[in-house]
């Protein structure tokens, strides 16, 4: 959940300090609030549609190889594993109950 | 060594890295990680494989989803099944089960829970459904807190009247204390979170080295940067040395981020928190101050939730604890799979269980 992925900025911040990155090939608009300094073509680290840190070029260079190692390649596999799947949890399988044979005390 | 070590970025570093952590490593040590992400990291790539008998790896309690405790889960649910409400969170939260439903139950049977990307992201819910009242569950330690305190503020800026945060946040390093201070646990190290250490830095973990003289580095989530904080714990036990070290230089610097430190300090006041298998710790929970009371979701929907109740025979709390480890729970692999999970650590997809199920035999019980 804690997982941040390296981003490129392609646009510089508006006035309420939101830019547009490059994630994995897919164009988000995050919330740069926490990286003031940031500009475009700065790399940052993303979290929740935030930036969170600045980074160097090859970080994110690494970053992405080791997510790439992870079996993660494209936005969507990232969100999955972020958790953060919009087309997830279509099924209710997780309550405490007939499903798994145990019940709660 | 080079044929278990494939899939590495960089084998040759990793293989010197292995052949180090053994040489160091001559006196037995529990390091303990407390991050879903290295969880996963030491799981997949098979990383207890390569330790040496002498060096133990345990997951703590870092899967925020995991940690979260029954009656707060089960105030998220009776908040979602109040009238008018759409609730929002991150996918991670749906299917953990609190004490009788989860999240993702009370969608199927009809309540309007919707999962979000960013926290911003419920609030242009808020805005093109004025009629609706949007909650946003916030849960995550200090990695994901501050993009919550900024979406509190960027609320109030916007004065909308139909949005409130419900913080289940909770911070980490007064839980390294409790753990600490708890006679079953048994750490002689710690391998700290990469992010969560982005923003905040090396300080708030120096008591861990100098009131109780436990060596701890923070680490980076690849397979070398794991292995190198290992191999960092192991000097300092070796050297009798106990300080905090950084191995994930690239991402955190020693003083963490400053405007996301000031993000929640500025919107939140610590509270007291319960930790599902720890308890309630002091001052490691995030609640909104009184001046945001117009977004928070606790004075705005007020509704008491049923009597909590423990699932029986779900030994999540001692995992969590790192007393247990999840294959000596009787239900790992039995009644508790990925597909029918009992408990949150399988549920969640960076839960202790779900890892050892995923890369392990012990899955195969």
């Amino acid at each position: 959940m804690c997982l941040a992925i390296p981003a490129q900025l392609v646009s510089e911040p508006n006035d309420i300090q939101m830019a547009e990155v490059d994630i994995l090939g897919v164009k988000r608009t995050i919330s740069v609030m926490m990286t003031p300094d940031a500009r475009s073509g700065d790399f940052v680290l993303v979290h929740a549609g935030f930036a969170i840190q600045v980074v160097d070029e090859q970080f994110a260079a690494e970053s992405l190889e080791m997510l790439s190692m992870m079996g993660i390649k494209t936005a969507a596999e990232l969100e999955a594993e972020m958790g953060m799947a919009a087309d997830e949890a279509e099924d209710t399988g997780a309550a405490p109950s007939a499903a798994s044979g145990v019940t709660a005390s | 060594m080079s044929g278990v070590l494939d899939g590495f970025r960089d084998p040759a570093i990793a293989a010197k890295l292995v052949d180090a952590i053994r040489e160091t490593a001559t006196t037995p040590c529990t390091l303990m990680e407390v991050c879903g992400t290295h969880t996963m990291a030491i799981a997949k790539n098979g990383l207890r494989g390569l330790m040496p008998q002498t060096v133990k790896l345990l997951s703590g309690p870092g899967c925020p989803v995991c940690v979260t405790a029954n009656p707060d889960i089960d105030l998220a649910i009776e908040i979602a099944r109040q009238p008018g409400i759409v609730m929002t969170t991150f996918g991670d939260m749906m299917k953990v089960p609190g004490s009788y439903s989860s999240l993702a139950r009370e969608r199927a049977e009809g309540h309007d829970v919707r999962v979000v990307y960013s926290p911003l992201d419920s609030l242009s819910i808020a805005e093109s459904e004025p009629d609706k009242h949007v909650v946003f569950l916030g849960v995550g330690f200090e990695t994901t807190a501050p993009a919550v305190a900024l979406t509190i503020r960027e609320a109030a800026r916007r004065g909308l009247p139909n949005w409130s945060a419900l913080s289940l946040h909770k911070t980490v390093p007064g839980a390294l204390r409790a753990l600490v201070d708890d006679p079953e646990v048994k750490v002689t190290g710690f391998i700290l979170p990469g992010h969560v250490s982005t923003i905040i830095g090396v300080e708030p973990y120096r008591f861990l080295a100098s009131e109780y003289g436990v060596p701890s580095v923070i680490t980076g989530f690849e397979p070398v940067d794991v292995l190198q904080g290992v191999w960092m714990l192991a000097k300092q036990l070796a050297e009798g040395r106990a300080e905090i070290e950084i191995a994930y230089g690239r991402g955190v610097h020693a003083e963490g981020n400053p405007s996301a430190i000031a993000a929640i300090e500025s919107t939140f006041d610590g509270c007291d928190a319960e930790w599902r298998g720890i308890g309630v710790i002091p001052g490691t929970g995030l609640a909104l101050k009184p001046e945001f009371a117009a977004y928070d979701a606790r004075v705005r929907v007020p509704c008491t939730p049923p009597e909590p109740r423990e699932i029986r025979g779900c030994q999540c709390g001692d995992v969590l604890r790192g007393v247990v480890q999840p294959f000596e729970c009787k239900l790992f692999g039995r009644a508790c799979v990925p597909e029918h999970p009992v408990g949150p650590c399988m549920v969640s997809s960076e839960g202790s269980c779900a890892a050892y199920y995923r890369y392990t035999d012990y899955g195969r019980a």
